[in-house]
């Protein structure tokens, strides 16, 4: 039972030919057999949100996802926002506004909201909408003010 | 926790997920939207040796109106669910009012209707929907499909008449009349917006000549989803407040709620009467509004 499955990942434009077992979890095929690590787990049953990544743009919970179901989708992890060694326009609010303490969430709020902000950046403009999205993920150095105040300085809101 | 191991099938075709899922039906699970299975399995409070995924199925992704009901695919998402446009008239207002307290934007891209329906939670919003719109659920087995109302299916929290070896293919909502004056909404209580319902109840209201003359009632529950005696005192009333009041007291007298950390029994059914009466008084006063749109 459960014997490894060869898949082909394709992870911020790069394919990675891994063999998983179906039980694997998105997020830890993205950290062990990828090497990404920038992804966290945090509590394995979709509340946290710290292993949010893009799953062909959408942001979903990797813990959620087994690897096997993301074969031949377009994945991208935090590792691939940062373009000609400059950082996503968000992950730069995020340090001017101080939107992170000790880190560990960071990754999963940076793709949640860059899944639904580069999508939809009429997010950042209706207080409503965008509570609702940053309470998708939980942050425990309550930084949510200070990412609230890097998606309107980063989206314009 | 990581899932104990399993084997994995993803078909392509829905016949090849049925003969699959009959090879040993006790012990399989059907996999959609895994927002609350594949969670389980991670704290092996699930432990299927076969998971037949039917995410590769593209006949069951599909919403489409088929004369007067909404037929809800099995693949179709929360999502998808969230924009009024879904489906025509006071339905479509309806389910995009439901739709945003489904947990939060990451899962409603994942988790979908027709898993809900198959999961049973006693505090699902789309199960409260199901029942308040006596939806009809089709299940597909070995011997072919079935279609059952949801005044049938709920047995219980997590317990339906579902057969192991049958999948919850499609939903099918009916249409609400256009030809009255037609009020829909949603209540929910509960404690953070990661927070399951405490309490929640769907209410559809047909008006005609200053009367409610039908109204639909859904709230959460085990076996008890649908408020029947809220909704025989309601008909042929007038839409007073001491009348939508008494029908918030007789929900909750009907409802059967569970003890829970935060909400005993008692508090459940007081809050139930609560959102009955609140949803209550908001679609009458939706179907105000559509009058002004008409």
């Amino acid at each position: 039972m459960s014997a490894g499955v060869p898949i082909r990942l394709t992870v911020n434009g790069t394919a990675y030919d891994v063999t998983v077992e179906p039980r694997r979890n998105l997020a830890d095929v993205l950290r062990g057999a990828c090497g990404l690590t920038g992804t966290k787990l945090g509590c394995e049953h979709g509340v946290c949100g710290s292993c949010t990544v893009l799953v062909d743009g959408e942001g979903v919970r990797s813990c959620l996802m087994l690897a096997v179901q993301a074969a031949g989708r377009d994945i991208r992890t935090v590792e691939g926002l940062a373009a000609d060694g400059r950082l996503h326009p968000f992950q730069e609010a995020m340090s001017a506004e101080h939107g992170l303490q000790c880190g560990f969430c960071t990754a999963g709020f940076v793709m949640l909201v860059v899944g639904a902000l580069d999508a939809d950046p009429s997010v950042a403009r209706d207080p409503e909408r965008l509570d609702a999205l940053l309470s998708s993920n939980l942050c425990r150095c309550t930084g949510y003010e200070g990412i609230r105040r890097a998606v309107l300085r980063a989206y314009g809101g | 926790m990581k899932p104990a191991p399993f084997d994995y099938v993803a078909p392509a075709e829905l016949s090849e997920a049925v003969s699959a899922l009959a090879e040993r039906p006790e012990t399989s699970r059907v996999l959609a939207g895994g927002q609350s299975l594949l969670l389980l399995m991670n704290f092996r409070l699930e432990r299927p040796t076969l998971l037949v995924d039917v995410n590769g199925v593209g006949a069951l992704d599909t919403i489409t109106v088929t004369g007067d009901a909404l037929r809800v695919g099995a693949l179709a998402r929360h999502r998808a669910f969230e924009t009024p446009a879904v489906a025509p008239g006071a339905l479509g207002r309806l389910l995009s009012r439901v739709s945003p307290f489904i947990a939060h934007p990451p899962v409603r891209v994942r988790g979908t209707m027709a898993g809900s329906l198959a999961w049973a939670h006693p505090q699902s919003e789309w199960c409260a929907t199901a029942a308040a719109l006596d939806a009809v659920i089709e299940l597909t087995g070995p011997s072919g499909s079935r279609a059952v109302t949801a005044s049938d299916y709920f047995l219980g929290a997590f317990r339906t008449v579902r057969q192991p070896d049958e999948i919850v293919t499609s939903v099918e909502l009916p249409l609400l009349p256009e030809s009255d004056a037609v009020g829909v909404a949603f209540v929910e209580q509960h404690r953070t917006h990661l927070s399951f319902a405490q309490a929640a109840a769907v209410v559809a209201l047909v008006l005609r000549d200053g009367a409610i003359a039908g109204a639909r009632i859904g709230m959460t529950g085990a076996a008890v989803r649908r408020a029947r005696e809220a909704e025989d005192w309601l008909a042929g009333r007038e839409p007073e407040p001491a009348v939508l009041a008494r029908a918030g007291e007789l929900a909750a007298a009907a409802a059967d709620p569970y003890q829970e950390l935060h909400a005993g029994v008692e508090y459940k059914r007081h809050a139930t009467g609560v959102v009955v009466r609140r949803a209550l008084t908001e679609a009458l006063r939706d179907a105000q509004d559509g009058r002004g749109r008409a």
